[in-house]
């Protein structure tokens, strides 16, 4: 059944296979997110309680959703890097790993600066907000792990271990709000019942949720490319590739 | 699949339910020193039949009974009752509230039990919920006139 994916297990294909994806995932992420954006903090309307300062929900949802999708990926990535023995799975792992632990920041970061104006505070230890962090310093730590072995399949075995255990935080992060009482409200869109929120506020957030996603998506093939070249430089196919580009600059 | 790679993913299915199984376990003894806060009723009836302590520091979140805030004309102190579904707790605090607070909305109070249901709070922050909606709508739906939190909050 999963046959036709085995070609992607060898560098050369998984890294055409990057090649052919990256514009499609590229140019529409980056319009959604600009058009999500400006709809949503420009032209959506005030909320009732918040005016204004709810705007910041279109870059805080967005980030903080896919900060777990990307977690959730990465370990994916890991576990097929794990039990089948790809390479290339080790280096999407790794190629996703940087992104999600910027993605996961920025959920924290606009969270702490919504969290000022309208609870009265930057930080509080509540579950939801705990958890996330902890997603932060697991992204860190497959990082730091990856970074620590000289041979990189070796890295690729320790970090694959560690993303796979740390799967387990997500569901903790997504139902936290509904298993403690915590200050951070429910669950607005990312729930089986009707969205609580008013439909010209919702459009421009599932815009700019599509926008981050397919960015995320196009950096994470642009990194991978650039691991694999990293990792198969010595060779034939990659020489020829490197002399391919080099004759184009150069030919007369 | 041949039998070796069956055998790793077993293995990590194996190890993956032993720690979802740990954790699970964990949380759930844990489960009331992760709660951010105290119901009003917790205070007042116990929870899981520990009363607070008079003294003990303590956070309670509940929303703002409409009509009992009242403000020091004098000073910023200000008290108001908080209520969950049972008996109301008053909070006494000094300071300057956030901008979201206002009557029936949820807050959450840090501060010390002064006697049963009285609470000293040295800070107050304001819990709001899931929904999100134009000012209009919110007239039309929850009868809420909308109140810019730039400009004052007497709750009314």
């Amino acid at each position: 059944m999963w046959k036709w994916l085995h070609p992607y297990a060898k560098p050369e294909r998984a890294y055409q296979l990057c090649v052919t994806l990256q514009p499609y995932f590229l140019w529409p992420g980056i319009l959604c997110l600009v058009a999500g954006s400006i709809w949503g903090l420009a032209f959506a309307p005030q909320d009732y309680q918040q005016g204004d300062s709810f705007r910041i929900i279109y870059i805080h949802v967005p980030s903080a959703i896919l900060s777990m999708s990307t977690y959730v990926a990465m370990a994916v990535a890991a576990l097929v890097g794990t039990v089948w023995q790809w390479r290339t799975a080790f280096m999407a792992m790794i190629a996703m790993a940087p992104i999600g632990a910027v993605v996961t920041f920025i959920a924290l970061f606009t969270g702490a600066a919504w969290g000022k104006p309208m609870w009265g505070t930057w930080w509080v230890w509540d579950a939801r907000l705990t958890s996330e962090l902890i997603l932060l310093f697991l992204y860190l730590g497959v990082i730091a792990l990856y970074g620590a072995f000289e041979d990189k399949q070796q890295a690729g075995k320790a970090a694959g271990v560690m993303a796979l255990v740390g799967v387990v935080n997500v569901p903790i992060i997504h139902y936290s709000v509904e298993w403690w009482n915590t200050l951070h409200q429910g669950a607005t869109i990312s729930k089986f019942d009707k969205p609580s929120i008013a439909p010209e506020m919702l459009w421009p957030l599932l815009i700019a949720l599509v926008g981050l996603a397919l960015f995320i998506a196009a950096v994470t093939v642009m990194r991978m490319k650039n691991e694999i070249i990293r990792r198969e430089y010595h060779r034939p196919w990659v020489k020829d590739l490197a002399a391919r580009a080099l004759g184009g600059d150069h030919a007369v | 699949m041949n039998p070796r790679r069956q055998k790793r993913l077993v293995a990590v299915g194996g190890i993956g339910l032993l720690i979802v199984g740990a954790i699970t376990l964990m949380l759930f003894a844990l489960t009331d020193n992760i709660d951010l806060f105290y119901t009003p009723s917790e205070i007042v009836e116990g929870k899981e039949g520990v009363k607070p302590t008079v003294g003990q520091r303590l956070r309670i979140g509940g929303m703002v009974v409409p009509g009992t805030v009242s403000r020091d004309s004098e000073s910023l102190a200000v008290s108001f009752n908080l209520i969950d579904t049972g008996p109301q707790v008053t909070v006494r605090y000094a300071g300057i509230l956030p901008d979201l607070f206002r009557e029936g909305q949820g807050i959450v109070a840090t501060g010390v039990l002064l006697e049963s249901g009285v609470i000293e709070a040295e800070e107050v922050l304001a819990k709001h919920d899931e929904e999100y909606m134009p000012p209009e709508l919110a007239e039309k739906m929850k009868g809420i006139k909308h109140v810019n939190p730039n400009q004052g909050n007497t709750g009314s």
